[in-house]
Formats: structure tokens, C-alpha cells, sequence
């Protein structure tokens, strides 16, 4: 009925090939761990060449897209007049209306697994958001190898090293560009062993493996929601997706169909959406299941860098994206719900930005930034602000990655592998020029400073939410952008600015560094919460051993490292300072790929993400999302029909309104809708300068206080929570994270572990060990007995009786062995002689 | 009936053939003995042959007067081995191969 529009999108090699930037990393894993050791570079050269073919295969995929979607556009109008001319009426349309086509995802997967018309793809189904985000993993992981090089060097793992984080970002990938369920679990999975192996990486220190397990455990609390929420969704999608698509219940694009489809099943949607955000609560460390990132911090600084800017805890947030239908319908985030995606998002900006406050190690304040800010992009998935919160992952990714790397060049060059920002940092701007420049400019754009990359994304978000109808919610995220903006400032203070302090003014006398720590870590854990002023001369946190890097685990062998042991804080080498240069460029720029304040100025052409990487709301025929045959796999043709969605003057309006087209209404009867028709803000002045005005109020409070309080020593500042009890309390109920982990280890762990390991030891005592006695007691009589009657009495007498009657037979025959050849023949032909009788009287009778 | 007679003649070979073999006690006479054995079977082949018409009795008697030439060479040939070591060919003198 439709067939007269379909039109041709391009397509090209890159998008048809894009599983390539999947394979090659894990290709690479392989090449390095089997060969690495024998390379010149020790495997590091396999790892940055596999990511920069990822890279350009990623780059590549994305400039096809954005080609695609052109095409799409240039022949839109004639599609448009062509619809019309059939006369089929279009809901919620005004006439001569813009249609925005919905741009197929071009897919090519192989079938490992087929049963009974169910089938495992594995492969590549690349769509706006795919490209996006491939190529943003592709690029960060590349410049973070580029910056282990130098940072990682002389590591007793080094050749590991690479072959994990290469192994890391290639799970990270495969995840992306997934077409089914079966392959985002699988990539999950990796990320989640590849996390555990790095965190871990220097597991001789006992707080390193601590980390790594606590992390892969609390992410596996919420692996088990991924199992369960992809079960709950296939068997909710699975008939209808087979009915409608001939597809089934693992392909994503019949998920986000199905979920769209107003034939959907509530309950089964709402608890598949519940499980699967628990899934992403553990991996994207909201809360409650944020404790184990900062701790994650024990793994190398690299590693935290990429964990926290593009892989890992990113693919929560991509994973909600990614089937964004099914949160959409199961919440009602179209119709203005109070989804449980928003309240986690909400909860998790507020208290991670104040844990970021009590931390002294300049990595965990970091961490916890990252967790404020994933918050962010919960918060604006699940108030249906779906293109700020994507496109907040693409600047996050920037900023953070080189504020980690910042950190660690600082702890590289200038503290002696010392992330104590209050012992071994300050004063540390004029040393190190170029790593402070990047961080400043990394932490403008963190705290969403205009022009700075966070700017246009935070503040997208943010007004969005307010648009969306959350008016709490969006004072909630307002109050966050301030508190960032506060925890930076005292990190940059502390790190940067003020007297040096410990190894940062050179000095190492670090012989008992570790012991000192080691002490301080076991009085945290016997709850001697000691009520520590936040003085320069206060200790590290409860953690502190967890985030030194072994001493020896990288050396200053490389030539432009100099010999940092013996000339106190210096700037660190090009392959160290390249890779933050690169990213802060990022960090300023990258905003401008969606500034969207500016399109009423400069028309909507200049918001590339809104354009190329958000889905289109526009009902597709389902004819047209054919099966191609047994044996392979769903291909979604290069045809589009046109039934436009809303018009733009419809969207944006008020919670409430009135709203057609997909995510609000079911789909006309032969098509169906793969992505809700989200609505956005229009950007106002006043708007932008309430977010800016809270950010600099927070900026100006803190440095106020910094200056006070760790540059003059105000003896009305200092020591303050150890006057005020009230004080006292929050101090130590943040210093303590909420007690967070006292509740999991201690109470949950304790209570859940303690009554089965003790019911467990009983049962196996008298249950399982006495049927086990029973048995082997029971079985040893009877084979006594066997033993005595049938193998010694009838097997034995058999073989005797046998052998004996042999004997007999041959002494019975010994005679006839004379020896003599005529006796020999004599017998021979004497038995002739009797066969031919016999012959004879057979044959004649 | 000249089948018959060549049968007839073919059986009293034979049984000349059996009795030197049982009988005589030098070791080239049994190997002789053996050879009448031999050529009483292929008249009787022969015999056989002229009496169905068929040419397959034939072709068998020209095996086995191959067969007897090849067992004739090795006998003999085993024989001048034991006068070599025995200094003898009597045949009740040899019984190592007794049980």
C-alpha cells in the first residue's frame, strides 16, 4: 500500500562494515596477549593500531550516516506530495506539513545460533546513536593508550595492560553496535571482566584486589536485572515481534517496536523496564550501587580515565537510550510520570556531588563527579529529555577523560604517585602549566560554564526537564550544577594553588608512606571514625592505601620523564601531555556539535546531534522491515514511508496537552513506530542565565571559602566540625559515604551470608555427609560381599574350571603328537577318508 | 563311460599315492608319493571337466601341476637341509616336533 514511497537511503562500506571496529579490538587482545612480550613495543603498538582502524571504521560509519540521512532529506518533499497524492489521511498533521523520514539503521549480522525460527544474530546495526557513540569510544580509548604509553611504562604487566584495556574498549564497541539483546549482554560482560582485570591490575596490594571484586560484584547485583529484564522483554515482545516484524523478542528494533506498539503488555513492560534499569544502576554506578566507582580508582590512572569518560559506566546510560521505548511507555515519561529513571538520576546528582566534597584523593573526587553526572543523564532520560542526555554523554566523555588524565599527569610528574590531593598536591600551576590549563578548562567545562562543552549539554538537560513539566526536579539538577561547580573549586585550590605541600614541594620521605596508611585503613575499618579537622595536615580518607600506585610500578626509565624522583614537580612528557591537550580542545569545542540556544539564531542546521543521531518519531510500514530468509538475519531495507509525525508547532507544548504520533498513540494498523516523538525546549535567555548565575554563585562561594579556609587558616573555619555537632554528624556521614558500604558489607553481606553459611555447613554436615557416609558404607559392604561369593567363588572357579579342562584335553590328546611325519599323515588322511563318508552318506541319503 | 575308467584311475593313484606317503620311510620317496596324490587329483579335475564339458576342471589342473612343481622345489629343498644336518632322510628318525 505504501509501495510506491519507498525511496533509496545510501548506504556505503563503513556502515555495512561498521562490526569491524567490534572485531578488530578483540583481534587486537588476542594478537597482544599471544604475541605481545615479543613485539618491540611490548604489545602497545597492536593496541593503539587496532583502535585507530576502530577509529577510522567508527569516523568512516559516521560521515556515511550523516549521508544517509541527507538523502533521506533531498528526496523527503517528494515522498510527502506523494502520500498526499494517495489521499491517505494523516493524523496530527497539518497539510503540506515537514516529514521527517525515519532513518533505518543499516544491520549486517551473522546467525551463530538458529532453533525453531529463533535466532542469535552477531554483528552490527548501526544507527545515529551507534555511530556516535562508536566513534566516541573509539577516539577516547585511543588517546588514553596513547597516554599509557608513557604513563603505564615498566609496568611488571605492561603487555597485560594493553591487552585488556584494547579488550575493555572493544567490549564497549560490540555493545554499541548490537542489533539483539543476546550481543549488549555480551558486551556487557566483557566490559565487566575486562573492569575487573584492570581495576585489579596491581593485585598484590590486598586493597587493589578488594576494589577489583567489590566492583565486579556490585555490578554483577545488577547484571542479574539485565538477564532477567532481556527475559521478561522476550517473552513479553517475542509473539508479537514473530506476528508483526518476523523478527522475535531479542532484536532490538522489534523491542522498541513492540514497546510502541500499544499492544504491549503493562505489566510485563514495567517490570522488563524495572529489571533492566537495575541493571543499570549497578554498571552506570547510580544510586544505591554506586559505591564500588570510586573505589574502582585502585586500578591504574588510564583506566579510570577510560571507565569513567566513554566505556563501562557509559553503557548503563546507553543501554537506557538505546531501548528508550520501553522506559518510555512502562513510566510514562511522555505523559510527564515521575519515572523511577529520574528519581535514581535525581537522588544520584545530590549525594555524589557531596561525597565529592570529604574526598582528599584528588581521583575519587573525580569519581564522584562522574557519578553526579551520570546522574545527569538518568535524570534526562527519564524525564524524556533523550537528545540533552545522549549528547551529554559526548561532552562528559571529553572532559572527564582529560581531567582524569590531568590527574594523572599530576600525580606522573609532580606529587610521586600520590593522589592525596591535601598531603602531597598544591602550588602546583606554575610547575605544570599545561596540565593545570587543560584542567581548568576541563573543569570549566564540567561545571557548564558558556561557551565550555557541559554548557550545552547540562544546561540542555537541565532545561529540559524543566520543560518537560519536573519543576523539582529541574532545581534539583540546578542545585547539583552549583555543587560541581563548589567540589572543582576545591579540588583545583587543593591541587593547584596554595603552599606545596609533601611530594608536590619535593619532598619524599615516603618510606613509611605505606605503613601509615596500611594503620589509618585499619582503624577506618574498626569504625574509629576519628573526627579529623579538614586541615592541610589531615590524613588521607578511609581508603587512602586503595589509591596509591605502587612506587615501582612505573619508574622514571622514559627519557622525557627526567628523573622526577630527584627534581620535585615538573611537567610531564609529550605522550602524557599530547592526549590532554587534544581533549581539552574537545572539552571547549565539543559543544558546538548541538548548541541549541543557537539555532533560533543561525536556523536549526547547526544542531548536528539533533539532526543525525536522534531517531525520527515517524511510523514505518511494517512490510518494510523484512525477514531475508532462513539463515539470515532481519535486515531492515533501505525503505521509508512517510506518515509524518507531529508537526513542530505540536511538539514542546505543555505536559498535558494534547500529543499524537508515536510514544503517544498507538500506531495506524501496518505500521509501527521505533522511537517516541520526545519534545524540546525551546531555549530562553533567562533560562540560561539562571544556570549560569547558579554556577557562579557556586564558584564564588567556593573560592570564598577556599581562600578562607585553606589559604588564611580562618580560625572561625577551621576545626569547625569538630565544635559544631551538627556539623560533625553530616562530616562524618559523608566521610563514611552515607555508610553505604557499613550497610553492605556489614549488614546485608553479614546478615544474608552469615545464617546460609551456617545453615549451608549444617546441612552438609548432617545431611550431606551422612548420606555421603551412608552411601560409601553400604557400597563397601556390598562389594565386600560380592567379593567373597560371586568374583572369588563363580568368576574364579569359571576361569579355573576352564583352564583345568583345557589342561586335560591336551594331556588327553598329548599321544597323537608323535612326531612322526607318516603317523601325521596317516591321521590327516584317515580324517579324509571320514569326511568323505560322511560327505557321501549325506549326499546319496 | 571312458570318464569313469579315468576316475577309476584316478583313485588307485591316489590310493598308491597315500600308501607311499604313510608307508615308505626316505623322505624323496614321500615327496614322490605326494606328486602321485597330486597328479591322481588333477586327472580326476580333468575327468570332471570332459564329463560336464565345461573347460573350468581343466584350467584347475593346470594350477595344480604349477602348485606341484613349487612344493616339489621346497620339499626337496627342506629335505637336503635335514641331510645336511642329519646326515639322514629317514623320516621316523625326525620327531622334534613331538608333544
Amino acid at each position: 500500500m505504501f509501495g510506491a514511497e519507498v525511496l533509496e537511503l545510501s548506504s556505503g562500506w563503513f556502515l555495512e562494515n561498521a562490526w569491524l571496529t567490534g572485531l578488530i579490538p578483540v583481534l587486537g587482545f588476542a594478537v597482544i596477549l599471544f604475541f605481545g612480550k615479543k613485539l618491540p613495543m611490548k604489545g602497545a603498538e597492536v593496541g593503539l593500531a587496532s583502535m585507530a582502524a576502530s577509529l577510522v571504521v567508527a569516523v568512516g560509519a559516521a560521515v556515511q550516516w550523516m549521508q544517509r540521512t541527507n538523502s533521506a532529506e533531498s528526496s523527503g518533499e517528494e515522498a510527502v506530495s506523494l502520500v498526499q497524492a494517495f489521499g491517505r489521511s494523516l493524523p496530527g498533521v497539518a497539510e503540506g506539513a515537514e516529514a521527517e523520514p525515519f532513518i533505518t539503521p543499516v544491520a549486517t549480522t551473522w546467525v551463530w545460533w538458529q532453533n525453531s525460527g529463533l535466532e542469535f544474530g552477531i554483528g552490527s546495526s548501526v544507527d545515529g546513536l551507534a555511530v556516535l557513540i562508536l566513534a566516541l569510544v573509539a577516539f577516547i580509548a585511543l588517546l588514553v593508550m596513547v597516554f599509557s604509553v608513557d604513563y603505564v611504562r615498566d609496568d611488571r604487566r605492561y603487555t597485560h595492560f594493553f591487552a585488556a584495556i584494547t579488550l575493555f574498549a572493544g567490549g564497549m564497541l560490540i555493545m554499541v553496535m548490537a542489533e539483539n539483546m543476546v550481543q549488549i549482554i555480551l558486551g556487557w560482560e566483557i566490559m565487566g571482566l575486562t573492569s575487573f582485570m584492570l581495576i585489579g591490575h596491581w593485585w598484590e596490594e590486598e586493597a587493589n584486589s578488594r576494589a577489583a571484586l567489590k566492583a565486579f560484584f556490585t555490578v554483577r547485583v545488577g547484571d542479574v536485572g539485565l538477564l532477567v529484564g532481556t527475559a521478561i522483554i522476550f517473552f513479553g515482545a517475542n509473539q508479537w515481534a514473530v506476528d508483526n516484524l518476523d523478527s522475535n523478542g531479542f532484536n532490538i528494533a522489534a523491542i522498541q517496536a513492540w514497546a510502541l506498539s500499544g499492544e504491549a503488555n503493562t505489566q510485563l513492560l514495567l517490570w522488563g523496564a524495572v529489571a533492566l534499569f537495575i541493571a543499570c544502576i549497578g554498571k552506570s554506578g547510580q544510586f544505591p550501587l554506586h559505591t564500588w566507582l570510586p573505589d574502582a580508582m585502585a586500578g591504574p590512572t588510564p583506566v579510570s580515565s577510560l571507565l569513567h569518560s566513554s566505556t563501562m559506566v557509559v553503557a548503563g546510560v546507553f543501554l537506557v537510550a538505546r531501548i528508550y521505548p520501553v522506559f518510555w511507555e512502562a513510566f510514562n515519561i511522555g505523559t510527564g510520570g515521575l519515572s523511577f529513571i529520574a528519581i535514581i538520576g535525581a537522588i544520584t546528582i545530590v549525594i555524589a556531588a557531596l561525597l565529592a566534597f570529604v574526598q582528599d584523593d584528588i581521583k575519587k573526587v573525580l569519581a564522584y563527579s562522574t557519578v553526579s553526572q551520570l546522574g545527569y543523564m538518568m535524570l534526562g532520560l527519564g524525564t524524556g529529555a533523550w537528545l540533552p542526555a545522549v549528547f551529554h554523554i559526548f561532552t562528559h566523555a571529553f572532559f572527564k577523560c582529560a581531567l582524569f588524565l590531568c590527574a594523572g599527569s599530576v600525580s606522573h610528574s609532580g606529587s610521586h604517585h600520590s593522589f592525596d590531593m591535601k598531603k602531597d598536591m598544591g602550588g602546583l600551576r606554575k610547575k605544570m602549566p599545561v596540565t593545570f590549563a587543560a584542567w581548568c578548562v576541563s573543569t570549566l567545562a564540567l561545571t557548564g560554564v558558556f561557551p565550555f562543552a557541559g554548557f550545552w549539554s547540562k544546561d540542555e538537560i537541565i532545561d529540559n526537564v524543566g520543560n518537560n513539566g519536573y519543576t523539582f526536579l529541574m532545581w534539583v539538577g540546578l542545585f547539583g550544577a552549583a555543587l560541581t561547580a563548589m567540589y572543582m573549586t576545591r579540588a583545583t585550590y587543593l591541587t593547584f594553588f596554595g603552599e606545596p605541600r609533601g611530594a608536590a614541594a619535593g619532598d619524599h620521605g615516603h618510606d613509611d608512606h605505606h605503613l601509615a596508611h596500611a594503620e589509618e585503613h585499619e582503624l577506618a575499618h574498626a569504625g574509629v571514625a576519628r573526627s579529623l579537622s579538614a586541615g592541610a595536615n589531615v590524613k588521607s580518607g578511609v581508603e587512602g592505601s586503595a589509591s596509591d600506585e605502587p612506587h615501582g610500578g612505573h619508574g622514571g626509565s622514559a627519557a622525557d620523564d627526567g628523573d622526577a624522583h630527584q627534581d620535585g614537580p615538573h611537567e610531564s612528557g609529550k605522550l602524557i601531555l599530547i592526549p590532554i591537550v587534544i581533549l581539552a580542545f574537545f572539552a571547549i569545542f565539543a559543544g558546538f556539535a548541538n548548541p541549541t540556544p543557537l539555532a533560533s539564531r543561525f536556523g536549526e542546521g547547526v544542531e548536528l546531534i539533533k539532526k543525525y543521531v536522534e531517531p525520527r518519531s515517524t511510523p514505518v510500514v511494517a512490510e518494510e522491515f523484512l525477514a531475508s530468509g532462513p539463515g539470515e538475519s532481519i535486515v531492515l531495507v533501505d525503505g521509508v514511508a512517510y506518515a509524518p509525525s507531529v508537526s513542530p508547532a505540536a511538539e514542546g507544548g505543555e505536559a498535558g496537552a494534547e500529543k499524537s504520533g508515536c510514544g503517544f498513540t498507538a500506531p495506524e494498523a501496518g505500521t509501527v513506530c521505533f522511537f517516541p516523538g520526545v519534545s524540546h525546549a525551546e531555549p530562553t535567555f533567562a533560562k540560561i542565565l539562571l544556570s549560569l548565575a547558579v554556577v557562579a554563585v557556586g564558584y564564588a562561594l567556593a573560592i570564598g571559602f577556599c581562600v578562607l579556609f585553606y589559604g588564611r587558616r580562618d580560625p572561625r573555619l577551621v576545626g569547625l566540625t569538630e565544635r559544631n555537632k551538627a556539623l560533625r554528624g553530616g562530616f562524618l556521614f559523608l566521610k563514611n559515604k552515607y555508610y553505604l558500604d557499613h550497610l553492605y558489607e556489614n549488614v546485608i553481606v553479614h546478615a544474608v551470608a552469615h545464617p546460609i553459611a551456617k545453615t549451608a555447613y549444617w546441612i552438609n554436615q548432617h545431611v550431606l555427609d551422612a548420606t555421603v557416609d551412608g552411601v560409601g558404607t553400604s557400597t563397601r559392604r556390598a562389594g565386600e560381599w560380592v567379593y567373597d561369593n560371586i568374583d572369588q567363588k563363580l568368576v574364579d572357579g569359571a576361569v579355573n574350571g576352564s583352564g583345568w579342562a583345557a589342561s586335560e584335553a591336551g594331556h588327553a590328546m598329548q599321544p597323537t603328537q608323535s612326531g612322526k611325519v607318516s603317523q601325521y599323515g596317516a591321521l590327516l588322511f584317515g580324517a579324509a577318508t571320514v569326511g568323505a563318508i560322511v560327505l557321501v552318506l549325506v549326499n546319496v541319503s | 563311460m571312458l570318464a569313469v575308467n579315468f576316475l577309476l584311475l584316478g583313485a588307485a593313484l591316489f590310493a598308491i599315492g597315500v600308501y607311499g606317503v604313510i608307508a615308505r620311510r626316505n623322505a624323496v620317496m614321500v615327496l614322490m608319493s605326494i606328486e602321485l596324490i597330486l597328479n591322481a587329483v588333477s586327472l580326476n579335475l580333468v575327468a570332471f571337466s570332459l564329463m560336464t564339458g565345461a573347460v573350468d576342471g581343466q584350467v584347475f589342473a593346470l594350477y595344480v601341476i604349477a602348485i606341484a612343481a613349487a612344493e616339489v622345489g621346497v620339499g626337496l629343498a627342506m629335505v637336503l637341509m635335514i641331510y645336511r644336518n642329519r646326515k639322514t632322510i629317514a623320516l621316523d628318525e625326525l620327531s622334534e616336533m613331538k608333544g
